[in-house]
């Protein structure tokens, strides 16, 4: 049997020995440079999947391996990109690019390395030219930005994004995800994306992962996208394989699993 | 913030149209003018009014306590010259204040020290907050003036004593406030430390101590109001050069119009003490609360 680069396997997770499993027997492989996206309903675990894979939480059964070794704890082979960005508002947006550089890769760089592989990140989200100004000063499509930039300078072997367009509207979003697909066409980063949004895990992932309602949640399905790159989101519109890959997770997320309250 | 950039804003947008170029210096100036006068005259007025009211209440033949054309005739020497030094306790407010606030310079660095280590002690580790928070919580209600027979007998002088007050008196308020400024480090820079794998004294120096210092400050803020309440009331009963025992001595020698006086510089002293702490909070937290 031939190893995945990153395997979820029989992977259980309680909060508490009494409590009911928030995630029941999770099977998930992903391949190096894939792009694969996590889609439910809220409340259906699939931010808790994320952060097991980062090792922010323990499994109850099971585990995560990443090219073959065991996932114990957090590390930046396996960087985050939070939903709310979680920068630190005291510091610049150099400085909290730096910070995360510094205590990295940068460990083995040299003073002049480390700020031009700092300011390298900022440029591949194009956050150069605000590189002086404290997060309360940037809008919230930025802040992610940076949040990216910091995930990124890590050099991470996947990069988990935890809804990371949630909180942004709806023309900023689509100018981030152009953002990501761009960045994911030039690093070839393995990712592995939660959302709610059904055209933002088709026009992004090669695979999507569709998980039924919680607790007791599992993989209900696995879609392949296999629409060519780059992808264009206009093109996109109209190609009749992107509306089939968006119909079957809509009639996967409302028609069989749709919230027991909205049914 | 923003009015001053909005007055800004408006006050030259004249200049880009000609021949106005010559009238829109003064009208900014004259604009200053009007706002700094709508924030001064107000408080003026009122104080005018008061000191009008007061002079009609105490002019009266039955009054108690003089009216403030007495103050100034009894205390003009002691208001005009703060500074003098007869030798002894006769000596100008201002010694007196400088007295009371190095007692207080002292006892409340000390507070700041041990109640920000504390504070943080308490807000980073559970097993310190169960064994000492209650014994806080119980030790903190204790009135400031309470303690001092304590030190007295502990200290058996009358300056480490006041010194003592002055510090158990600031040191609760630091104390909590730290800790529960410990406490709510959000946990997604927990999460991100964890990432990067900050160590523990980077984690603490580099996300704690940034991210708790707004609640540091409210409670330095709340710490150094409390002591210069104490201190008064702790040298009125321990003597020597100092504005409390002043106020006490004038007290004995009947001299009313010294204590509305001193009674006047204790309040412009607190007031400049609490504002240079909020000055202080502002200046170091700047960018750490806007989110």
């Amino acid at each position: 049997m031939t190893r995945s680069f990153l395997e979820v396997s029989r992977l259980s997770v309680r909060f508490g020995p009494d409590a009911p499993l928030v995630l029941n027997n999770i099977d998930l492989k992903i391949e190096k440079g894939q792009y694969v996206a996590v889609i439910g309903h809220s409340g259906c675990g699939k931010s808790t999947l994320l952060n097991v894979v980062a090792g922010l939480l323990p499994a109850t059964l099971g585990g995560v391996l990443l090219e073959g070794s065991e996932v114990t704890e957090p590390g930046p082979d396996r960087a985050v990109v939070f939903q709310n960005h979680s920068l630190l508002p005291w510091l610049t947006v150099y400085e909290n690019v730096k910070l995360a550089v510094d205590r990295t890769v940068g460990r083995k760089m040299k003073r002049a390395e480390r700020h031009d592989w700092t300011m390298e990140n900022l440029a591949l989200v194009r956050m150069e030219g605000h590189a002086q100004k404290r997060p309360g000063e940037i809008s919230g499509g930025m802040k992610q930005r940076v949040g990216i930039a910091r995930a990124l300078c890590m050099r991470p072997k996947v990069l988990l994004l935890d809804e990371p367009f949630g909180a942004l509207d709806a023309l900023t979003r689509a100018h981030l995800q152009d953002q990501v697909m761009a960045i994911h066409a030039r690093l070839g980063t393995t990712v592995m994306m939660i959302t709610h949004d059904v055209d933002e895990a088709v026009l992004l992932s090669d695979r999507i992962v569709m998980m039924t309602n919680g607790p007791n949640a599992t993989i209900g399905e696995i879609l392949d996208v296999d629409l060519p790159r780059p992808r264009d989101r206009l093109a996109l519109a109209s190609e009749p394989q992107f509306l089939a890959a968006r119909e079957s997770v809509l009639r996967f997320l409302h028609e069989r699993h749709a919230l027991p309250a909205a049914a | 913030m923003n009015a001053i950039t909005q007055s800004k804003i408006t006050a030259t947008a004249p200049l880009t149209t000609p021949a106005t170029t010559t009238t829109s210096k003064p009208s900014a100036f004259k604009r200053r003018v009007n706002e700094t006068l709508g924030v001064v005259v107000p408080p003026l007025l009122v104080v005018a009014a008061l000191f009008l009211l007061w002079e009609w209440l105490c002019s009266g033949p039955g009054a108690t306590l003089p009216p403030p054309t007495r103050v100034w005739s009894d205390a003009k020497d002691l208001i005009l010259n703060p500074f003098y030094d007869r030798g002894g306790l006769d000596k100008g407010l201002g010694l007196h204040l400088a007295a009371s606030l190095q007692r207080v310079a002292v006892g409340f660095a000390l507070a700041v020290v041990a109640g920000v280590g504390l504070g943080m002690l308490v807000g980073s580790s559970r097993l310190a907050m169960r064994g000492l928070d209650p014994i806080f919580q119980v030790l903190r209600t204790v009135p400031p003036l309470a303690w001092l027979p304590l030190s007295l007998a502990a200290f058996r002088e009358a300056q480490p004593s006041a010194i003592f007050v002055i510090f158990i008196t600031a040191v609760w308020p630091i104390i909590i406030n730290t800790a529960v400024g410990v406490r709510n480090v959000p946990a997604d820079y927990r999460n991100v430390a964890r990432v990067i794998r900050l160590r523990p004294h980077e984690w603490f120096l580099r996300i704690v101590v940034p991210a708790a210092a707004p609640y540091i400050f409210t409670g330095l803020r709340i710490g150094v109001g409390l002591s210069w309440l104490a201190i008064i009331a702790a040298e009125m009963l321990i003597g020597g050069v100092g504005i409390g025992f002043f106020i006490w001595d004038a007290w004995n020698a009947s001299n009313l119009s010294d204590i509305i006086v001193a009674l006047t510089y204790v309040g412009l002293v607190g007031f400049v003490l609490d504002r240079i702490m909020a000055f202080a909070g502002r200046a170091v937290t700047r960018g750490t609360t806007e989110q």
